[in-house]
């Protein structure tokens, strides 16, 4: 380090004054990048002003405590900044004028704590609401895939315990590399992505299962732009009731640090995922990553339940990125209180920490809770009951300041409210017109190789061989499984009854079309959230909320925040006319490596409840002889499809969301399956009409007819595999037994429907062409080797 | 004794994570069923005043080492005589998977000759090699000396979920065979794995989940009152917790779990 910069204080423990005052513009940057702190110039110069102000130089700690507290991944600087459109119109915030504009017009009774706490809160039942959160995990699952990706389930599973849910199911959706993906062609510093499968795969069970929460959704896909950037979403629903839904702390409460102790893991992980991943990443960022461990955690939820059904603590909060620097300026700042903190009361993993990485680290297990005098020695042995540690770290004061003590040095006194008033974001954005074509190539005579390698691509293919490995049965509350059918079709939602007592159910499914993002942002953001919420209604869901998780790339570049910007107009747009508001979301940006940036990816995840859960449906077809209907209309939109793919395609017609037909479709099919009518229902998504045809054929071992001709489409639709590979979104198959033929196209009328084809006995899936000819012909083997092979 | 008169002490640790689905099992029939904790059990908690005690599933203190070791080890040490005395005086005691695990660490499974002082059998990772949840058919073997399925008739199949990763049930590969038959002899053998239709799995894949020797998948003590199973018949009490009651069109009210409570229950019932 260079010495006119740092000066070493003296003092009996590792401290640093940094010479900010005397530091030229050069000199600020070469501080920011020394240690670590990520912060630009604009940033730096208003910190330089701040201590001008107070005639001394800040130390290390408190740079440091900026330094988080101002990051990306704390703060959303983007997603709060302003953006200047390239018309020169500004955007304020996209977070207020996009996502939190839907949810605040729509407005919603059921809507409780929305996008202010660590998790949305909706109401569920009785005395009971819902909180779901969900997180990403990538940069730190990119350098060490286990235990970024365990961590990452951890940390969302506090977000839920941040606001006093229990938590009762996890979900995961996945990102990776081509499997097959050549060696040769990696650059230094990628891992493979069968490494990084293995290990994100292995982690996300692990902490799951060890701490007995099912996990019950979820996706993987696979893209080459994830090859240097994985794609890890962990997300967790839990259950309150809403009277403990307590956050009233005041000056005077102890701060109490409870869970694991506070090591050296996990210094840094909010600047370094405020970063793009370099070669370097490995050897720099290493510490950057926590180590897990479940079972301190599972001890953890157990004793916080215990406090909050005694109502013993006035707050809580997790600690997540950013570690106590951020838990206790949260606090401070949202109870407008200032804190005084002892810094050495804090459990440490071994001796030897300077002050700074105590205060920064990310060890994980632990949280935050404010807690009444009155009430501390009642909470500290609720936890020790538990066998985990709680310690009054400090407390709440009426200053406003900032005050950190250790071994009887202050060593850090800062402003609250400075340290949440950033330098606001200015950026630029860019809309980038891509030049894309639709390809032109003859229709094939036979169709059942197409379907069958469809059904092989690793994005279709059957992911039972991972999910197998999470625990989605523990707490016996799984009421549809990932699985159905006997020979384990993919369930389109997944469904949780909570309650003992009742029959409503939470219903949790999710959208995500990374390859529309790759031909237009706004039509694959509103594809999630089409496919996230017909996902829900095709088992039975309604009332539906969503969460938002952006990855993206380095929004410091225009294009990439152009894009950004697109999607979230599209989230306004369908959220809003969907009904469905926005009570949760996280951003990943700067999501770039030496191979590129990753393609723009949108998840959508949905919550939505079930009345009674004995009514709910699955994919599975029942019986032989029962009609089958489509529900909603096929359009020529083949651009990302995976029909394209396997023929080398990317096109230019992703599938679009035309809400009121959409709408209509939803709608009717929530009505058919609340009168009984509906056997079995699934979703049209990647693979159009032919996949989820041979999905609901394979998964029940019936075999399946399905009559081309008969099947609405839009405009001059005239070829079988448009309209059997098609991925237009708001379509649904459904199978009605006869007798309900009349009373069910009585229901649906106001949607466009129609009967296409019935259910055989004889384990065949034949779909005949528009002449009447089969085009597709297979067995139920066939279909399953070929959808069970690739993982 | 009445059925509501029956207290049932279910035993959980830091990791353990199937207690509540177990105490509402129980609940169900009508008993009366507390969780405590290890701790809270040494504190004071007299296991006598209870008739059924029982061990969850979970991950006892992480399972680091070997599953089910490190709580096996420290309840035996610390209240090792009055576990002894609860099994004497032929309460029931119930081990589901971790529990299963924890029994057999403990040496009170197999005990053919009373409680061994180490373990006479294993929980080995299982084969194929990982973690794996899903539902397996279990076919009921025993004669009627396991108290815990005397309401199943032999031979009768069930369909109950496993999840674990560490399930293959090993016998010392010296005495096996002769462990085996001493097992058949006492009527030890309680549930193998088995297909749909009752045949033995004969360690086939994925009818047998884990590589267990024998296809067994639970056992119990020459008394029959100690009972572990690696499946978890809390998962499968209910009827919509199947998982393939869509296909009936509306879920049964009850699924194959309950027998094995309903059973123990009676065996309470009668003997106390």
């Amino acid at each position: 380090m260079n010495k006119h910069l740092y000066i070493k204080k003296d003092l009996p423990f590792e401290i640093y004054e940094i010479n900010i005052l005397e530091a030229d513009e050069k000199d600020l940057l070469k501080i920011s990048e020394e240690m670590g702190l990520a912060l630009n110039l604009e940033e730096m110069l208003t910190i330089k002003n701040y201590f001008s102000q107070k005639h001394r130089n800040p130390t290390d700690i408190e740079l440091q405590t900026i330094g988080q507290t101002w990051s990306e991944h704390c703060y959303h600087k983007t997603f709060k900044g302003l953006i200047i459109l390239p018309d020169g119109k500004e955007i304020d915030s996209l977070f207020k004028t996009f996502i939190a504009k839907a949810t605040r017009e729509l407005s919603m009774p059921w809507c409780i704590s929305v996008f202010e706490d660590n998790a949305g809160i909706i109401y569920f039942e009785g005395v009971y609401g819902i909180a779901v959160k969900v997180e990403t995990h990538n940069h730190p699952s990119a350098i060490e895939p286990f235990g970024g990706a365990a961590t990452g389930v951890g940390g969302v599973i506090r977000d839920v315990l941040g606001v006093w849910a229990d938590p009762i199911a996890c979900t995961d959706v996945l990102g990776f590399g081509p499997l097959d993906y050549e060696f040769a062609k990696l650059p230094p510093g990628i891992k493979h992505p069968r490494y990084i499968f293995r290990g994100v795969v292995a982690g996300i069970g692990s902490y799951g299962n060890n701490m007995g929460i099912p996990t019950v959704n979820g996706a993987i896909y696979f893209d080459e732009s994830y090859v240097g950037n994985v794609v890890v979403y962990c997300g967790c629903v839990g259950l309150l009731p809403i009277s403990k839904y307590v956050k009233n702390a005041g000056t005077g409460d102890h701060l109490i640090l409870v869970g694991g102790r506070t090591g050296r893991d996990g210094i840094h992980g909010v600047t370094f995922a405020s970063l793009e991943l370099t070669e370097k990443s490995e050897e720099v960022s290493r510490p950057a990553v926590q180590i897990a461990n479940p079972i301190e955690e599972e001890k953890l939820k157990r004793a916080i339940i215990a406090v909050r059904d005694l109502g013993l603590a006035s707050s809580i909060t997790d600690l997540g990125g950013g570690g106590l620097s951020s838990a206790v300026g949260e606090t401070a700042y949202k109870f407008k209180c200032g804190a005084s903190l002892e810094l050495d009361n804090v459990p440490l993993k071994y001796s030897n920490i300077a002050p700074w990485e105590i205060y920064i680290s990310e060890s994980q297990e632990r949280m935050l809770l404010t807690v009444p005098e009155n009430n501390l020695d009642k909470v500290i042995r609720i936890f020790m009951n538990e066998d985990v540690e709680a310690t009054s770290i400090g407390k709440l004061t009426n200053d406003g300041v900032l005050k950190i003590k250790y071994k009887g040095f202050p060593i850090a006194e800062l402003d609250i409210p400075f340290l949440f008033s950033p330098p606001r974001f200015r950026r630029t954005a860019k809309f980038v017109k891509l030049k894309l074509k639709e390809p032109f190539f003859q229709e094939p005579k036979d169709l059942t190789k197409d379907l069958l390698r469809i059904l092989s691509s690793p994005n279709v293919a059957s992911k039972e061989s991972v999910v197998r490995t999470y625990d989605h049965e523990v707490k016996g509350n799984t009421v549809l499984k990932p699985f159905c059918g006997k020979n384990n079709g993919p369930s389109d939602a997944a469904v949780i009854k909570p309650l003992d007592n009742s029959w409503r159910g939470i219903v949790i499914s999710c959208g995500i079309n990374p390859s529309y993002g790759k031909i237009n942002v706004y039509w694959m953001a509103a594809s999630a959230i089409d496919e996230a919420i017909r996902n829900n209604v095709a088992v039975g869901g309604r009332r539906i909320a969503l969460l938002d998780n952006f990855v993206w790339g380095n929004p410091e570049k225009p294009d990439r925040l152009g894009s950004l910007v697109r999607a979230c107009v599209a989230c306004y747009r369908f959220a809003k006319g969907f009904r469905t508001p926005f009570i949760s979301g996280k951003d990943s940006l700067y999501n770039e490596s030496p191979l590129g940036p990753v393609t723009p990816t949108l998840l959508i995840t949905a919550i939505g409840v079930v009345p009674d859960i004995r009514k709910v449906v699955s994919m599975d077809l029942k019986e032989a002889g029962n009609l089958i209907y489509i529900v909603g209309r096929t359009y020529a939109e083949l651009g990302g499809s995976e029909y394209y793919r396997i023929k080398g395609f990317l096109g230019k017609s992703a599938p679009k969301v035309r809400l009121e037909e959409a709408r209509r479709s939803m709608r009717t099919i929530t009505r058919a399956i609340d009168k009984g009518y509906v056997r079995a229902c699934h979703d049209l998504s990647e693979g159009g009409l032919a996949v989820a045809a041979a999905e609901m054929a394979l998964a029940s071992g019936h075999g399946l007819e399905i009559w081309l001709r008969n099947v609405p489409v839009a405009g001059d639709l005239r070829r079988n595999d448009y309209i059997l590979f098609s991925e237009s979104n708001s379509r649904f198959l459904v199978e009605v037994p006869e007798k309900y033929k009349k009373a069910f196209e009585s229901t649906v009328n106001g949607a466009h429907h129609a009967l296409i084809g019935k259910v055989r006995d004889d384990g065949s899936l034949i779909i005949y062409g528009l002449n009447g000819d089969p085009v597709i012909h297979a067995g139920i083997e066939e279909l399953i080797n070929s959808w069970k092979k690739p993982l | 004794m009445r059925c509501e008169e029956i207290r049932v002490c279910i035993v959980r640790v830091g990791g353990t994570n199937c207690d509540a689905e177990t105490k509402r099992s129980f609940e169900d029939l009508g008993v009366k069923a507390f969780v405590y904790h290890f701790n809270e059990v040494l504190q004071g908690i007299d296991l006598l005043d209870y008739h059924i005690l029982v061990l969850p599933g979970g991950f006892a203190y992480g399972d680091y080492v070997r599953a089910g070791v490190i709580f096996a080890k420290n309840f035996m040490a610390r209240i090792g005589k009055k576990i002894m005395r609860f099994v004497d005086e032929g309460r029931p005691m119930l081990g589901i998977c971790n529990g299963f695990q924890i029994l057999v660490e403990s040496g009170l499974l197999p005990g053919i000759n009373g409680v061994s002082e180490h373990p006479e059998a294993a929980l080995a990772t299982n084969i194929p090699i990982g973690y794996r949840c899903g539902w397996v058919y279990l076919r009921h073997e025993n004669n009627g000396k396991c108290v815990f399925t005397r309401l199943i008739p032999k031979g009768r199949v069930l369909r109950i979920p496993i999840s674990h990763a560490e399930g293959r049930f090993l016998l010392p590969t010296v005495r096996g065979e002769e462990i085996l038959n001493k097992l058949l002899e006492n009527d030890q053998i309680v549930l193998r794995y088995s297909n749909e239709n009752g045949e033995y799995a004969e360690g086939r894949y994925p009818e047998n989940p884990n590589g267990s020797f024998y296809d067994i998948a639970g056992i119990c003590n020459p008394e029959g009152t100690v009972f572990g199973l690696m499946p978890h018949p809390e998962r499968a009490y209910y009827g919509w917790q199947l998982p393939d009651w869509t296909r009936m069109g509306k879920p049964p009210k009850y699924g194959d779990g309950k027998l094995i409570f309903e059973s123990v229950v009676q065996y309470v019932i009668r003997k106390f």
